[in-house]
């Protein structure tokens, strides 16, 4: 809820703003750290890690416990979805598959967080360490920044071309490149469709997640500054429907990688 | 709302080390273990299946086993019900024979009896005709002096 003093656009803006290493307001910035993103998407990663670490040395053939169960159904639902369309070794696809998708999920989950939580807490312990609490600035959703969507859609770009060349050689991808998908005579058209072709996929990969979990924080914001007894029923059905939000923005990011990748390693 | 190149390329990184960290510590040991669960159920299907059909194989054995002690019974019992009429037929026999025997050992006894009683009889008859002489004559006969004469007398009857 907007506290007193506040305008709504304040409010708004001051839940946007990053806990950044510097005050560069600049659209892309390249001196700027987004610690708060830096931070919470570590730290969401060393659970992950860690809670699948455990159930992997306590893995046992015999009868699986709770987390080993939990954990396979995942393990086998990733690597089901690797096999079905990724034809070739999948000791590096699945591991990466598993670890987009839980991570994307736990980025998103924290969307689910009361979108006053986490900041109202950062400004007290800010206010606690003396400092000024207005301008502490904290936003708790990775995937709501496009710093880590991008970080996660340019490493799936950069695999792409790993595989292309791996698969094709750097002479079979330039001529693919050139020749598909109208042939040899148009080869500029073929150039300019592949170049649209080849930056969407990360572009594409990278703002449908930000997209996706921004508007889904801004609508939590909004509700927020309801008065509290008309938060309820909108804040209620916002959320249950970002349960489903959450899961399948992960879903997607995590398929659209194996296909972008057995697309790249498959010969045409 | 902002990108900043220095976190896009640090979450890169960290990207990369979760990535390799799943895939080194994580991925293998509980897909091996998936896969040795998976082994280890198909063997115990696999042995069901063997000791199902040696059950069958048992049962169907047992049977055959049943039938031909069933028949080697049937053949004892005829067997033997032979060698016990053998064995009546021959009692029969010896005791047709033991019974012969017997009536004609009675039948010697009878004659011997017979033929002491009559030499008894005839003893007691030459008394009493030696009496009823001696009454008659109402004399005494000397029995020594006439013995050869009752002796023969008593021969004739």
């Amino acid at each position: 809820m907007a506290e007193a003093g506040h305008s709504p656009a304040e409010y708004v803006t001051h839940h946007l703003r990053h806990w950044s290493s510097g005050h560069d307001s600049a659209f892309i910035s390249l001196t700027d750290w987004h610690l708060d993103t830096l931070l919470i998407s570590t730290l969401l990663g060393l659970v992950f890690l860690t809670l699948f670490r455990i159930a992997a040395v306590r893995a046992t053939a015999g009868v699986p416990g709770k987390l080993q169960n939990f954990v396979e159904v995942l393990i086998e639902f990733v690597d089901n979805s690797v096999r079905d369309s990724f034809h070739g070794s999948r000791a590096f696809v699945a591991p990466l598959a598993l670890t987009i998708f839980v991570w994307v999920f736990l980025w998103n989950a924290m969307d689910l967080l009361p979108v006053d939580l986490v900041p109202k807490l950062w400004a007290a312990g800010h206010a606690a360490a003396g400092e000024d609490p207005a301008h502490a600035y904290i936003r708790v959703v990775p995937s709501a920044d496009m710093s880590a969507t991008f970080a996660l859609s340019l490493s799936v770009f950069f695999l792409i071309f790993f595989y292309s060349f791996k698969s094709k050689g750097f002479g079979g991808y330039a001529k693919e490149f050139l020749t598909h998908p109208f042939g040899p005579w148009l080869m500029p058209f073929n150039l300019i469709l592949n170049i649209v072709e080849t930056l969407a996929r990360p572009l594409s990969l990278a703002l449908r997640l930000f997209g996706n979990l921004y508007a889904g924080e801004l609508i939590f914001i909004l509700i927020a500054l309801l008065p509290w007894w008309a938060q309820v029923v909108p804040g209620l059905g916002w959320a249950i429907f970002h349960i489903l939000v959450i899961t399948l923005q992960a879903f997607i990011f995590m398929t659209l990688t194996i296909v972008y990748l057995s697309m790249a390693n498959e010969h045409h | 709302m902002q990108a900043s190149i220095p976190s896009i390329v640090g979450q890169m990184i960290v990207f990369g080390l979760f990535v390799w960290f799943t895939m080194k510590f994580v991925w293998p040991p509980i897909t091996k273990a998936l896969e040795e669960r998976r082994s280890r159920i198909a063997d115990g299907l696999a042995a069901a299946e063997k000791g199902s059909r040696a059950l069958q194989d048992a049962s169907l054995k047992s049977e055959e086993a049943l039938k031909a002690a069933r028949v080697q019974a049937q053949e004892i019992l005829a067997n033997a019900n032979k060698q016990a009429s053998q064995i009546v037929e021959q009692a029969k026999g010896t005791a047709q024979v033991e019974a012969e025997r017997i009536v004609a050992k009675a039948h010697e006894d009878v004659q011997r009896e017979v033929a002491h009683a009559r030499d008894e009889l005839r003893k007691q008859v030459g008394e009493l005709a030696v009496a009823g002489a001696a009454k008659i004559l109402k004399r005494e006969i000397d029995a020594k002096a006439h013995a050869d004469v009752l002796n023969e007398l008593a021969a004739k009857i």
